[in-house]
């Protein structure tokens, strides 16, 4: 056993793991953050994206002690200050670009990162950056829809 | 004018918080006090004598609680089959047992041995590694054809693979043998409709547990249908009486129908709490879910149209193989029969069908319903032909279609299989589809295709589909082993507000938030003053779940009828509050008014005088506002449409890009439109999936060639195009009450052979006569096609 200490949503987090704990593992687990998901185990999905030091990271891909000093950001720390959806989160809504809801923390996670590498993607950018990310339900077209339109709630906020 | 809230409104789902903000609460969220996790022991040979299973090694590892193998289950239940089939001679179908976990004989590569009860995941699945199996293998049996050649044995004690041999309607095989011999042209065509992997993105879990003090079970599990878990689990596999069972299915993270099925897995962990007096836990990994979640489809077909000289259709013979897999799963055997025979008159006049199916055991994973179940396998074979025909005859496939449809003053029309389509105008979606799909307007995109180097094919097509499953007393005759009802109780709470619990079950349908648009429409209050609760056993009424497209067609109704009930009853209450007679009364906008006269009473003080019955007719009335209905349909509801694919295929390389989508879709009425448009674009894409992409393949010796997401292609979302969906053409259900269809299945029923129709197009145009080519239609598919 190890001990690890990260920040996750702005919180300071410690606990004891195995080398072999993923990140994704630990989140769930011992810090009781289920809203990241593991929908394979192939690192293949995108269910469990998260953000470490700001970059889209498959949390099933990391082990927890990697994370040791790191700034974690999970879906949990996506609404607003107030409680309230945050702006991707409010145009998966507006948009129906969720039915079961699996795939969406980790669509919301890769969606949060897009839009700040690139702040109005077409709609072939989007479909090219979810390359990671399955969703068996929607068929993804709400999805795109939803993330445009955050792109540009996001492009309008900042103006 | 678009609505903004009740039928009709798109409506917000109110789930999606929850869902977008990490507090979902999916099975695996969930962990029970004391709980202890099970990982199982999985034959990875398909076909071999299980001599010995030796857990002791294993048993003595760190953390381990108790090691169960197949002869823990002597004394318990196999895991049944829900639907007895008939075969043509009157005898009745094979049904060899399907023990929880393996007893002499592993049968699929996935079958489970063991089970491994340790303190952590970790640990069990440690010590899983270290139980022996002594294994004689055996040649395995994947193809059908084998199968029912001699080769090896599935179940030894059966003396062959055949399941049933199903003749339907058998009355007709020799006036469709007659029809066909004697007519001006017949098509036939050879085809696969391909073996696929539902693949929900939650994997399967489940958690069982057990009160000692109240000798009361419970299991959490991804269900689409809690009740029918209770049941089947609690009747006929463990002995459990209902009363001291609870069955509850959380937030699901998807079904498609590989979640309505009772696993092997649930049996386990249930018996196992009993057994060790504390909870215990399964999480599936993806691996696991391949070999063990129920495949859908892979039959194998032939199928004859015969026309006369004007393309009128004559007659339809049809000869399908289905594999069953090694096990009878819960609805398998309805799928290739009832759920495919019975849609083969399509859209269509066609006088003559006659329907052969041959069920066959392999040694693989056990087959069952997947989004659309039969009905899919059915459309595609039907509309191959159709378009196969066209081109035989040098007629305009559309046309084809127009000229067969059944006219819209035909309803309610019986087709020569046994069913009765209520309504329907087929026409009108087709021109609805020539209009959204601009169909006009391909020559001129097939000529920017050509300057490109690119063939440009557009394939066309019409499905119907049976949903609002179904008729209690029909499908009994049929072999169903349940009935097919739902049920709905509704709760007035005392200052108004509405809780309604469900027999339905929503893992990503948006019940949450359609049932309350109907219910307040109905109360004429705000849609947040309705509550859905759905899910579990304990609080809801028995009810059969969700799936075949039934939830707002059956469930739906029956949450009318409760409705209508407390409606009725509301109004003996106001009339004793006005002091007039009760036919006076009138209940609008949710107001208690007597006619003709401004007394009025509101909704929250009728609600409230139930509950607080001072002034009240107590000698005539019950206290208390709360109502139950059940609902059995009449009939099936028959969702119908067309649809529309565009493809550019790169005859370089035979890669297939789908340029364009559209589906004309005829619902009936519409509740949420925003979530209908959201269902058939998930089918469409399911669909898309299988005709270009999805193959779950097996190799001689049984292994699962396609068994993770690098090997098994999974729709990622810059394979699916932008989506045109229309529900614009409406023709109400006429035996329901709230006139609607269902729409959950109709994407993926409509959209493979759309596909695969444009491909054969493409290459057609491009001088290159294929015939046909088999899903999924991949970049190699085509290129050897093209080039010989
Ligand atoms: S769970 Fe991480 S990619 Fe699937
Ligand atoms: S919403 Fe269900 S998998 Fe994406």
């Amino acid at each position: 056993m190890n001990e690890v200490s990260f920040v996750v949503n702005g919180r300071e987090v410690s606990g004891e793991v195995e080398g072999r704990t993923l990140l994704s593992e630990f989140l769930r687990e011992n810090l009781r953050l289920t809203g990241t998901h593991v929908g394979c185990d192939t690192s293949q999905c995108g269910a469990c994206v998260v953000h470490v030091d700001g970059n889209a990271v498959k949390s099933c891909t990391m082990f927890a002690l990697e994370a040791e000093g790191s700034n974690v950001l999970t879906i949990e720390g996506m609404a607003n200050e107030d409680g309230s959806l945050g702006v991707i989160q409010q145009a998966f809504q507006d948009h129906h670009g969720l039915q079961c809801g699996f795939c969406t923390p980790g669509m919301v996670m890769s969606a949060s990162a897009l839009i700040s590498e690139n702040p109005d993607p077409s709609e072939m950018e989007i479909r090219d950056y979810l390359e990671g990310n399955i969703c068996r339900c929607t068929g993804y077209h709400n999805i795109v829809k939803a993330i445009q339109a955050a792109a540009e709630a996001t492009r309008t906020q900042a103006a | 004018m678009p609505k903004d809230f009740g039928v009709g409104a798109s409506t917000k789902r109110r789930e999606d918080v929850r869902f977008l903000t990490g507090n979902g609460q999916y099975t695996d969220d969930m962990n029970v006090h004391g709980q202890a996790h099970v990982h199982f022991v999985r034959s990875e040979v398909a076909n071999g004598v299980l001599k010995s299973v030796d857990t002791s090694a294993a048993a003595a590892m760190a953390g381990v609680v108790r090691v169960f193998t197949g002869a823990d289950f002597e004394g318990v239940g196999g895991l049944p089959c829900g639907w007895q089939i008939t075969d043509r001679h009157g005898e009745p179908m094979k049904e060899p047992a399907h023990p929880v976990l393996a007893q002499g004989k592993v049968r699929h590569v996935g079958d489970p041995i063991a089970a491994v009860v340790a303190e952590t995941a970790a640990q069990a699945r440690d010590a899983a590694e270290a139980v022996s199996c002594e294994i004689e293998e055996q040649p395995a049996v994947t193809d059908m054809k084998a199968a029912l050649g001699g080769g090896a044995l599935v179940h030894d004690e059966i003396g062959s693979n055949l399941c049933y041999d199903w003749g339907f309607v058998e009355e007709n095989r020799e006036a469709v043998e007659e029809a066909i011999r004697g007519a001006h042209h017949v098509t036939t065509l050879e085809l696969t409709n391909n073996r696929l992997i539902p693949n929900a993105m939650e994997p399967r879990v489940a958690i069982g547990d057990y009160n000692p003090s109240t000798d009361e079970s419970t299991l959490y599990t991804t269900s689409q249908n809690p009740h029918v878990i209770r049941l089947l689990m609690g009747a006929f596999v463990l002995g459990l009486p209902e009363h001291k069972l609870r069955v509850v299915a959380p937030d699901v993270g998807g079904g498609f129908g590989s979640k309505i099925f009772h696993y092997a897995e649930e049996a386990l962990c249930t018996f196992a709490a009993r057994q060790l007096k504390r909870a215990v836990k399964w999480t599936a990994s993806r691996s696991e879910s391949f070999i063990t979640d129920a495949h859908g489809r892979d039959h194998v077909t032939k199928i004859e149209l015969a026309l006369d000289k004007d393309g009128n259709f004559l007659a339809i013979r049809t000869e399908t193989c289905a594999n069953m897999g090694a096990y009878l799963s819960t609805f398998s055997t309805s799928v290739p029969t009832w759920l495919h025979g019975t849609l083969m008159a399509g859209n269509y006049k066609t006088p003559l069908i006659y329907v052969n199916v041959k069920a066959v055991f392999t040694n693989t994973v056990p087959v069952d319903a997947y989004r659309g179940a039969g009905r899919p396998e059915a459309t595609f074979q039907l509309e191959r032909v159709i378009d196969k025909a066209a081109r035989e005859l040098n007629m305009n496939p559309i046309e084809l279609r127009r000229r067969n449809f059944i006219g819209a003053d035909e309803f309610p029309y019986s087709t020569p299989v046994a069913v009765q389509y209520d309504t329907g105008n087929y026409q009108a979606t087709m021109d609805k589809l020539v209009d959204i799909a601009d169909i006009d307007g391909f020559s001129g995109r097939a000529e920017s295709s050509a300057a490109r180097g690119k063939l440009r094919g557009l394939g066309v097509n019409c499905y119907i589909e049976a949903c609002g499953i179904a008729p209690s007393n029909l499908v009994g005759q049929l072999g169903a082993r349940a009935g097919l009802y739902e049920s709905a109780t509704v709760r007035v709470n005392a200052t108004g507000s509405v809780t309604v619990m469900t027999g339905s079950h929503s893992h990503g349908q948006g019940h949450e938030t359609t049932f309350p648009q109907v219910v307040a429409d109905m109360l004429g209050i705000e849609e947040g003053q309705v509550n859905i609760q759905h899910g579990d056993t304990a609080n809801t009424p028995m009810g059969m779940g969700t799936y075949g497209s039934r939830s707002i067609a059956v469930g739906g109704a029956a949450m009318v009828r409760a409705t209508e009930k407390i409606i009725s009853k509301a109004k003996k209450i106001a009339a004793h509050l006005l002091e007039a007679p009760e036919g006076d009364i009138e209940f609008k906008d949710g107001s208690f008014a007597v006619a003709g006269t401004d007394k009025s009473v509101a909704w929250g003080d009728v609600c409230l005088a139930a509950y607080v019955p001072h002034n009240y007719p107590l000698e005539e009335l019950e206290p208390g506002l709360e109502e139950t209905a059940f609902y059995d349909p009449a009939n099936f509801t028959f969702p119908a449409g067309a649809y529309a694919c565009e493809v550019e295929v790169d005859p370089e390389t035979g890669k297939v890009d789908i340029c364009s989508f559209a589906a004309a879709d005829d619902f009936g009425n519409v509740i949420n439109p925003m979530i209908v448009d959201g269902q058939v674009h998930g089918g469409i894409a399911q669909g898309i999936g299988q005709a270009l992409l999805e193959h779950a393949t097996y190799d001689d010796n049984g292994q699962l060639l396609a068994g993770s997401y690098m090997d098994y292609a999974m729709p990622r979302a810059d394979d699916v195009p932008s989506l045109v969906v229309d529900h614009s053409c409406q023709t109400p259900c006429t035996h329901n009450p709230l006139g609607v269809k269902g729409c959950g299945e109709a994407g993926a029923i409509g959209s493979p052979p759309a596909v695969v129709n444009a491909v054969i197009d493409a290459l057609e145009r491009g001088g290159h006569s294929v015939g046909h080519i088999d899903m999924p239609v991949s970049p190699s598919r085509v290129w050897a096609a093209i080039n010989g």
